[in-house]
C-alpha cells in the first residue's frame, strides 16, 4: 500500500506542496516528489490534485468480510446516576437520520441499574429498540464489565454502525471495544453522513488542532465505530407516542469481568465544570491581571447560566483548577457562546474553542489574535467591561 | 517497578503557522517535539521509579528521526529507550499503532505499569492507550490526574471526569493515560544529556518484532482518510465601537436577539 505521483499528469503546480500537512512533498524538475518517510498517506494531496489526478494512493483490494450481515445503527446510551447523558439524545437524533437513510433500525444499548424509565425515554427520543442490561454490577461505568456486555451484543447482533459520545466514558470504552472487535474507530467526530454509493459511514472530524478537517471511512470492517463530540448535533425531539421494543438482558446472575473497583466519586463543589455540555462558557485569561478579579468571570457565568473556562496561563498561575483549562492541553469545547475575557488567543488556546458557535472577545489589545476568530469584539479593559456588562444584563432583565 | 512510557513525536505547534492564502498549516521546517502530554507521562514514570525503585523504558513507533525525542526522554532520566521503525509501520491508524506497540512491549518483556499521554496533539484521538491495553489484555484507566497509591500489586488513581473525578483501584500490570495536572515535567539535566548522547537506542523492525503484515501500517488500518479539507475560516467579526457603556449595550442587544439574555 503506497502513494505515487503519476509523472505524465503532474505539471509541478505545487498545489499538493501547499496542502501537505507534513511537509512531505517537494517539486523537483517540475514534478512532485513525495518523501515516504514523512508521508502518512492522509490523502490531502490527492484531494488537492483533483484537477490533474496526478497523485494516487494505491490500496490493495482487501477481502472484505461478510459486511452485509452487519445491519442497523446503534447508539451507546451513556448514563450517570441513572441520568441519560445529553450527548446520547443528540446521537439518537443523528442516528435516526442515518438509520432512515439506510432503511434500517435504530437501537440503543443501555447499561445501568434501575433503568426502565430511562429505556422508555430512549424510545421516545427515536430508538426502535433498547438493549437493556440492568444489574447493580452495571450501575457505575467501569471499562471491563461494560466492554464485556457490548462485545457480546455486537458479536451476536452485528450492528453496521456504533456511535458513542466523545465523553470521558465514550473515549475510554470505545477504543477498548474497537480493539476487541478489531475494527476502526474515528475519534471526536463533528459530522456524520452516509455515502450514497457505497453506504459507508462518512465520519468527519477536526485534525491538526481544528485547522484541517478529515473525512474518514472504515470500508472493510464492521461495526463502523465513532465517538461524536457533544453539542454538535441538536438533541432528538421527544415524542411520547413513539413505540419501541425493550430487550432485557439478564446479567444479575452472571459474574462479569471486573478488575477495577470504583472507590469514590468526587464532585467538584460549587462551580460547573462540565465544559463539554455547557451552552455558554465565560473564559478568563491573564488579562484579568489578578486572581481576585477572576471572580468577575464566575459572576458573569453564573448570571448567564454558563460554565467557567480559562487559558493555560491562569491555570498555571494557580488561579483556577486545571479542569477549567480550554485548549490543546486542556479541553476542546464548542458551546453556543464563548466569551473570552482577557485572553490573547494563542493558537494552543484557539484550537480548543474555535468551533464554538458564537465567539465574543474582550481584550484591550486590538491586535490580539482572539479577535480574528471572534464574531463580536470589544476592545477595552476587562475590569471595566465585565462589570458594565453584568450591570447591563441585569438591567435588560429588569433586575436592576 | 518496571515502567514503560509510550511517547509520540509531533510537530511543535508553537511554530505552526497558517498560510493565509490557502488556509493550510505551514509545517515545512517545523521542528518536532515530544507530544506535550507524553512529557507528563515520562515525568510520572520517573517519580514512580524514585519512590518505588525500578526502571523506566520509553517506547515509540515512528520514523528514524524519532530517535531525537527518545534521547530527550533519556536526558530527562529514563533508563532505556526503544524505537519501533519500519516502512511497514507507516500510515498506521490507532489500531495498527496499538498493535505494533503491543508487539514492542511483548519483546521488551515484563512490566508493571504502562503510561501514555492523554492524547497526541496531532491526531487528538486519545485511542492508542486504551487500544494498547486491550491488546495486552490488561486493565486501563484514562485521564489520570493523580496516583494515590501503589501497594499490594494494586494501583489507586484519580480519573478526571466531566463533573469532577473518580478514585479507582485496579491490579497491575495495567495502563494509565495522564493529563497535564498530574505533575510538572522536569527539564533535562546536563548529566542526563551527556548520558543520552552516548546511549545506544535499539531500533526494532517488523522482522525483529515478528509483526503480522496484515495488522501493521496502512494495511492493518481499518480506517482510511478519504478527504482532507480546510474548515471555512470565519472572517474577522464586528468590533463594537464607542464608550464602554455603548459597547456593552450593543452586545447585550445582540445577546437578547439570540434569546440568551
Ligand atoms: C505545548 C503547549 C500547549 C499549550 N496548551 C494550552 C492550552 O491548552 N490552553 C491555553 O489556553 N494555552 C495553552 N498554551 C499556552 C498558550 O500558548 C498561551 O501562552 C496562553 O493561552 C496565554 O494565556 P492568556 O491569553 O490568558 O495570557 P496572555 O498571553 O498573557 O494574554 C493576556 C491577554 O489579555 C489582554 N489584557 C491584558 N490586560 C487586560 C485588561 N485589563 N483588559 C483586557 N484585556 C487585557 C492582553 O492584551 C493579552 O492579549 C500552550 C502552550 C504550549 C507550548
Ligand atoms: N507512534 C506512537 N509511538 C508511541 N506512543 C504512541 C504513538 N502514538 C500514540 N502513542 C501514545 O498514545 C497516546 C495517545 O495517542 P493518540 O491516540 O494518537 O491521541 C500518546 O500520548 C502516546 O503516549
Amino acid at each position: 500500500m503506497s502513494i505515487r505521483v503519476i509523472e505524465d499528469k503532474c505539471i509541478g503546480c505545487r498545489l499538493c506542496v501547499k496542502v501537505c500537512p507534513l511537509g512531505a512533498i517537494t517539486v523537483v524538475d517540475k514534478k512532485a516528489r513525495i518523501d515516504l518517510d514523512k508521508c502518512d498517506l492522509c490523502g490531502a494531496c490527492v484531494t488537492a490534485c483533483e484537477k490533474f489526478q496526478a497523485i494516487e494512493i494505491i490500496r490493495e483490494k482487501e477481502a472484505a468480510g461478510d459486511l452485509d450481515s452487519y445491519q442497523g445503527v446503534w447508539v451507546f446510551a451513556e448514563q450517570k446516576e441513572g441520568m441519560v447523558a445529553g450527548v446520547t439524545l443528540e446521537l439518537l437524533g443523528e442516528g435516526r437520520k442515518l438509520a432512515d437513510q439506510l432503511g434500517t433500525t435504530l437501537s440503543t444499548v443501555l447499561l445501568g441499574s434501575g433503568m426502565d424509565q430511562a429505556a422508555q425515554e430512549l424510545i421516545a427520543h427515536g430508538a426502535d429498540r433498547v438493549y437493556l442490561a440492568d444489574s447493580p454490577q452495571l450501575a457505575d461505568f467501569l471499562e471491563d464489565p461494560y466492554a464485556e456486555v457490548l462485545t457480546e451484543l455486537c458479536r451476536e447482533h452485528k450492528p453496521a454502525i456504533l456511535l458513542m459520545g466523545a465523553t470521558t466514558i465514550g473515549r475510554s470504552l470505545a477504543p477498548k471495544l474497537a480493539a476487541r472487535l478489531r475494527t476502526g474507530l474515528t475519534a471526536d467526530c463533528t459530522g456524520l453522513a452516509i455515502d450514497g454509493e457505497t453506504k459507508n459511514l462518512l465520519q468527519t472530524r477536526p485534525a491538526f488542532g481544528g485547522n484541517l478537517m478529515a473525512t474518514i471511512i472504515c470500508p472493510n470492517h464492521r461495526p463502523q465505530m465513532a465517538t461524536v463530540r457533544p453539542r454538535v448535533f441538536p438533541p432528538a425531539k421527544r415524542d411520547e407516542n413513539r413505540t419501541g421494543e425493550v430487550v432485557r438482558l439478564d446479567y444479575s446472575a452472571r459474574q462479569l469481568l471486573q478488575r477495577a473497583e470504583l472507590l469514590e466519586v468526587l464532585k467538584e463543589a460549587g462551580t460547573t465544570i462540565n465544559l463539554a455540555e455547557a451552552n455558554i462558557i465565560v473564559a478568563g485569561g491573564r488579562g484579568l491581571c489578578d486572581q481576585k478579579n477572576f471572580a468577575l468571570i464566575q459572576e458573569l457565568a453564573d448570571l448567564l447560566g454558563g460554565a467557567v473556562g480559562a487559558s493555560r496561563a491562569v491555570v498555571d498561575a494557580g488561579w483556577i483548577p486545571y479542569a477549567h483549562q480550554v485548549g490543546q492541553t486542556g479541553k476542546t469545547v464548542c458551546p453556543k457562546i464563548y466569551i473570552a475575557c482577557g485572553i490573547h488567543g494563542a493558537v494552543q488556546h484557539l484550537v480548543g474553542m474555535q468551533s464554538s458557535e458564537l465567539i465574543i472577545a474582550i481584550n484591550k489589545n486590538p491586535e490580539a489574535p482572539i479577535f480574528k476568530v471572534a464574531d463580536y469584539g470589544i476592545v477595552g479593559d476587562v475590569l471595566e467591561v465585565i462589570p458594565a456588562l453584568i450591570k447591563e444584563i441585569k438591567k435588560a432583565r429588569g433586575e436592576a | 517497578m518496571k515502567i514503560i512510557v509510550c511517547i509520540k513525536q509531533v510537530p511543535d505547534t508553537t511554530e505552526v503557522k497558517i498560510n493565509k492564502e490557502t488556509n493550510t498549516l505551514i509545517r515545512e521546517g517545523v521542528a518536532s517535539v515530544i507530544n506535550p502530554f507524553d512529557l507528563y507521562a515520562i515525568e510520572e514514570g520517573l517519580r514512580l521509579r524514585e519512590a518505588h525503585g525500578g526502571t523506566v523504558t520509553v517506547l515509540s513507533m515512528g520514523p528514524m528521526q524519532v530517535i531525537d525525542s527518545l534521547r530527550e526522554a533519556l536526558s530527562m532520566g529514563a533508563d532505556e529507550a526503544v524505537l519501533l521503525s519500519d516502512r511497514a509501520f507507516a500510515g498506521a491508524d490507532t489500531l495498527a499503532t496499538a498493535y505494533t506497540l503491543s508487539k514492542g512491549i511483548e519483546k521488551i518483556g515484563s512490566y508493571d505499569l504502562i503510561i501514555c499521554g492523554k492524547q497526541a496533539i496531532d491526531g487528538d484521538t486519545a485511542q492508542v492507550g486504551p487500544e494498547l491495553a486491550e491488546m495486552l489484555e490488561i486493565p486501563h484507566v484514562t485521564y489520570v490526574r493523580r496516583i494515590h497509591e501503589i501497594a499490594g500489586g494494586q494501583i489507586t488513581v484519580e480519573r478526571m471526569t466531566e463533573e469532577g473525578s473518580e478514585k479507582i483501584r485496579f491490579p497491575l500490570p495495567g495502563l494509565i493515560t495522564v493529563v497535564k495536572e498530574i505533575n510538572e515535567p522536569r527539564l533535562p539535566s546536563i548529566k542526563g544529556k551527556m548520558r543520552a548522547k552516548k546511549a545506544e537506542i535499539p531500533v526494532w523492525s517488523a522482522g525483529d518484532l515478528g509483526t503480522d503484515p496484515e495488522k501493521t501500517g496502512l494495511k492493518g488500518s481499518p480506517t482510511w482518510v478519504t478527504k482532507v479539507f480546510t474548515p471555512e475560516q470565519k472572517g474577522g467579526g464586528e468590533i463594537f465601537e464607542g464608550e464602554v457603556g455603548e459597547q456593552v449595550a450593543k452586545l447585550v442587544r445582540m445577546l437578547r436577539e439570540t434569546k440568551i439574555v
